[in-house]
């Protein structure tokens, strides 16, 4: 499942820690003042449904290459130090992680709007698509013009 | 040949994942989109939806985009990962 071409990017079926992956950002990073990082999780309802579980599927080799894009592009837009993106995929349940943007960089501007930069690429642009399970059946999600707009705002 | 693969619903809607097509008068995404969606009305009706995404060797593109032998087509809907 998984098919990793660069160490600042994972696609894995497990869970990640949130403390190793920051400890991972620091560690003998003297020079970064600031350390960013967000984390996406499966809730509990979506739009009014209550949500049982999510199937992520994606695209092998596509999605490697594209998140890379994506940090190839932000670190242009941006001073960064150091970056790692994580996407789990398979089955999920509610509270799981499913996602991870961390991002270093001397002074905090940099590190904020490249973290929100790279989630709001990734996704428009990273072939990944969730089916969510509801107790009224199984139906894959549609993209949402908001996400569109959001991306389109860089 | 052309490798041509279809991902989430579209992957299910059609019951199909993967499959290899002569480049024979296929110059762009937009002919193999034709070609596929004379395959019958269900493909026909999938292939009529414009929110259809399409990548070749791993890029997105569009349906303009020129392919040849070799190459590896994917159709899919819009993403929804994060």
């Amino acid at each position: 499942m998984t098919e990793n071409t660069s160490p600042e990017i994972s696609i894995q079926t497990t869970d990640f820690s949130l403390a190793d992956e920051v400890a991972l950002l620091e560690h003998e990073n003297a020079c970064d003042g600031a350390v960013v990082t967000f984390t996406g999780r499966v809730r509990d309802r979506n739009e009014g449904k209550h949500v049982t579980s999510l199937t992520l599927e994606h695209y092998p080799g596509m999605t490697e290459k594209s998140l890379a894009k994506i940090l190839c592009t932000a670190k242009v837009r941006w001073r960064l130090g150091r970056v790692k993106v994580i996407h789990r995929v398979g089955e999920l349940f509610i509270g799981d992680q499913i996602v991870f943007v961390g991002v270093t960089s001397k002074h905090r501007q940099d590190a904020f709007a490249a973290n929100e930069f790279i989630m709001d690429y990734l996704k428009v642009q990273a072939p990944f698509w969730k089916k969510e399970s509801t107790e009224q059946g199984n139906n894959w999600l549609d993209a949402k013009t908001s996400d569109e707009n959001k991306a389109a705002k860089w | 040949m052309i490798k041509v693969v279809f991902f989430a619903a579209l992957r299910e809607q059609l019951n199909c994942s993967e499959l290899s097509l002569s480049s024979e008068n296929l110059t762009t995404i937009a002919d193999l989109k034709a070609e596929l969606a004379s395959k019958d009305d269900k493909w026909q009706q999938v292939f009529a939806n414009s929110a259809l995404l399409s990548a070749v060797n791993h890029d997105m593109v569009n349906s303009e985009q020129a392919i040849e032998a070799g190459d590896e087509v994917a159709f899919f809907p819009p993403v929804t990962g994060g």
